[in-house]
């Protein structure tokens, strides 16, 4: 055994409990990621007039935020008290504040996205007259929602660090840059397979930033010694290891493939697939750690050691 | 917003809103007269009607438990331990036999019941999202059962591992100091039932005297490592509503030795995700104003 995994515990038992969250949860940190990135690119598109762009861009975000709601609600062990949730706003509990920008992002995407049926109206009769109301109402709220998308996209990182799952909470200046960067990744992923490469340029350029931001957040937690080990072996090891082949892929042909509809579309698959293997990865390396006393105790002996030190020095 | 939770509150209940709150109380578990009877954990289950958790022989000494969960809300550990490193008796030589049965002059027994910490800044509390989880007038930490959604955040958030969700119920369970019973003047049914007094209850800082005399009138007898465990209001979670006497490291006992409540480091957490959030903008910007296609 290496010097520093030499610990003690209780009958090999774990210190802390591993989360009890569903497969519901890294799939909600998937589509929350996907409505957030899907926001940032219909803004852009609406202030750059890009209609084909803007149109993908809401209605991913509308899909992802009900497929939100539905994780969220299906993993509670009470899923019929879900509203419990609105009872009160706690700063100190990430998933009160999260609650609460999914809820103000709900009231801004939805109407964003539903300002896109405006053309199919008739133009005639009170129908008409929302024809002509949707589409500036569709823009503030599009506004709105953009506004609201980076905090929820980062906030799941607090969420899942405020915990004491030791890999989660080691990681937590690094776990915003990963989740930044696979949402506006699987956002312009959405943009690219839903539109003409004619419009798809933002969204090319998205895919590059995030993937890079994902790429070099993920290494960053994979990166952290001891707490970092659960994220490169086991499960989670083999899911963050095809995230990021997808990611490259998914980089790669967004470049390549700019001329080609075909190519975009696969890249944008790619990059989905492999925000979705991230979040699952992510998610797995903490449950590891929390099953495993060796990550609960050494880390805190070495503290503790630390502190003694200092005592002694000074 | 964490201020409040950062300096050691001598008196989280005031601190929670209690204008007339009674002093704090907690538990001392004292484990060196522990005789590893479980009286605490039938005693909890009856009083609190909590539900059978099981038939499993563990194979972990007398310990068929295993640990703290919804439906175990006192845990009696078990550790078993040679004072010397164990001699094979099938292959070591004679006199290495005869040597270790002298130089072993005992077998150690150590038996410690377990129990939520109630802590001071507790981290299940925190981070409830429907405020099923408060705090009582007297200090401890509850969670309302017709509140609780299920949602789960709060059994990773404690870092000793106590609170759970229960199978079949879906709503997360933990131990509630017997929160009907202090209400009528009555001490906790696990305290009431333990014939050694190993589960001493009463007023916190009054334990917190008798602790510290008793952990000085063991080490006078030489028992050298008896210490307090969760006693210091400058720990990581500001000190436990119920500590322990230990005669062994923390994590012997499946406690964590340095347990500190995620709530401490959230301003750095939130303030790492704000840079990502403004990140996050900065590329969408540069996505459209990069060029023309």
């Amino acid at each position: 055994m290496v010097p520093a995994a030499d610990f003690r515990s209780y009958y090999g038992r774990p210190v802390v409990k591993p989360p009890v969250w569903k497969r519901d949860i890294p799939a909600y940190l998937f589509t929350g990621g996907l409505a957030a990135g899907s926001a940032l690119l219909a803004a852009g598109a609406q202030f750059t007039g890009r209609p084909a762009l803007r149109r993908t861009g809401r209605v991913s975000a509308l899909g992802a935020l009900a497929a939100s709601t539905y994780f969220l609600i299906n993993d509670l062990g009470r899923p019929e008290r879900f509203h419990h949730m609105l009872r009160v706003a706690k700063p100190t509990s990430p998933m009160s504040t999260g609650t609460w920008i999914l809820a103000g992002f709900g009231a801004t995407a939805g109407p964003a996205a539903l300002a896109e049926v405006a053309p199919l109206l008739p133009e005639r009769g009170p129908l008409g007259l929302l024809r002509r109301a949707l589409p500036p109402l569709g823009a503030t709220a599009g506004i709105g929602a953009a506004a609201l998308a980076p905090a929820l996209a980062t906030y799941t990182a607090v969420l899942l660090s405020d915990t004491a799952t030791p890999s989660w909470r080691a990681a937590y200046p690094h776990l915003p840059v990963v989740f930044a960067g696979s949402a506006l990744a699987s956002g312009a992923g959405a943009g690219l397979i839903g539109t003409p490469v004619a419009q798809a340029g933002p969204a090319r350029r998205m895919a590059v930033c995030g993937a890079a931001l994902e790429l070099y957040g993920a290494h960053q937690v994979e990166s952290q010694g001891l707490l970092g080990e659960p994220y490169r072996q086991g499960r989670a090891g083999r899911l963050l290891r095809a995230g990021r082949a997808l990611t490259a892929a998914g980089l790669a042909g967004a470049v390549l493939g700019r001329h080609s509809r075909v190519a975009s579309a696969l890249s944008g698959a790619s990059l989905l697939a492999a925000s979705v293997l991230t979040r699952f990865g992510i998610f797995e390396g903490g449950v590891a750690s929390a099953k495993d006393p060796k990550y609960t105790v050494v880390p805190q002996r070495e503290r503790l050691a630390r502190r003694q030190a200092a005592a002694d020095g000074s | 917003m964490t201020d409040d939770l950062l300096d050691g509150l001598s008196d989280p209940a005031r601190a929670a809103g209690w204008a007339d709150a009674p002093p704090r109380v907690g538990f001392f578990t004292d484990t060196s007269v522990c005789i590893g009877c479980k009286a605490c954990e039938v005693a909890c289950k009856e009083w609190n009607a909590v539900p059978d958790d099981g038939f499993d022989l563990l194979g972990t000494s007398y310990d068929n438990t295993g640990g703290l969960s919804a439906n175990s809300w006192r845990h009696v550990a078990f550790v078993e331990q040679p004072a010397l490193p164990p001699v094979d008796p099938v292959s070591a030589p004679v006199d290495a036999l005869a040597a270790a049965a002298e130089a072993t002059p005992d077998f150690r027994w150590l038996m410690m019941s377990d129990v939520c910490k109630h802590c001071t800044h507790a981290g299940c509390l925190d981070v409830c999202p429907t405020g099923a989880l408060f705090r009582t007038e007297f200090s401890t930490v509850v969670v309302q059962e017709d509140i609780c959604n299920g949602c789960g955040y709060c059994i990773p958030a404690c870092p000793y591992g106590v609170i759970d969700q229960r199978a079949g119920d879906g709503r997360a369970w933990k131990c509630t100091m017997c929160y009907d019973r202090l209400g009528d003047g009555l001490s906790p049914a696990c305290a009431t039932a333990c014939p050694t007094e190993s589960i001493q209850f009463g007023e916190l800082s009054r334990l917190r005297e008798k602790a510290e005399r008793r952990v000085a009138t063991l080490r006078e007898q030489g028992v050298s490592r008896a210490h307090l465990y969760g006693a210091d209001p400058d720990d990581g979670v500001g000190g436990d509503g119920a500590f322990f006497l230990l005669l062994d490291d923390p994590e012997v006992y499946g406690l964590p030795p340095d347990p500190v409540v995620g709530t401490r480091d959230l301003p750095a957490m939130w303030k790492r995700a704000g840079l990502a959030a403004l990140a996050m903008a900065a590329a969408a910007v540069v996505s459209f104003a990069g060029g023309r296609r």
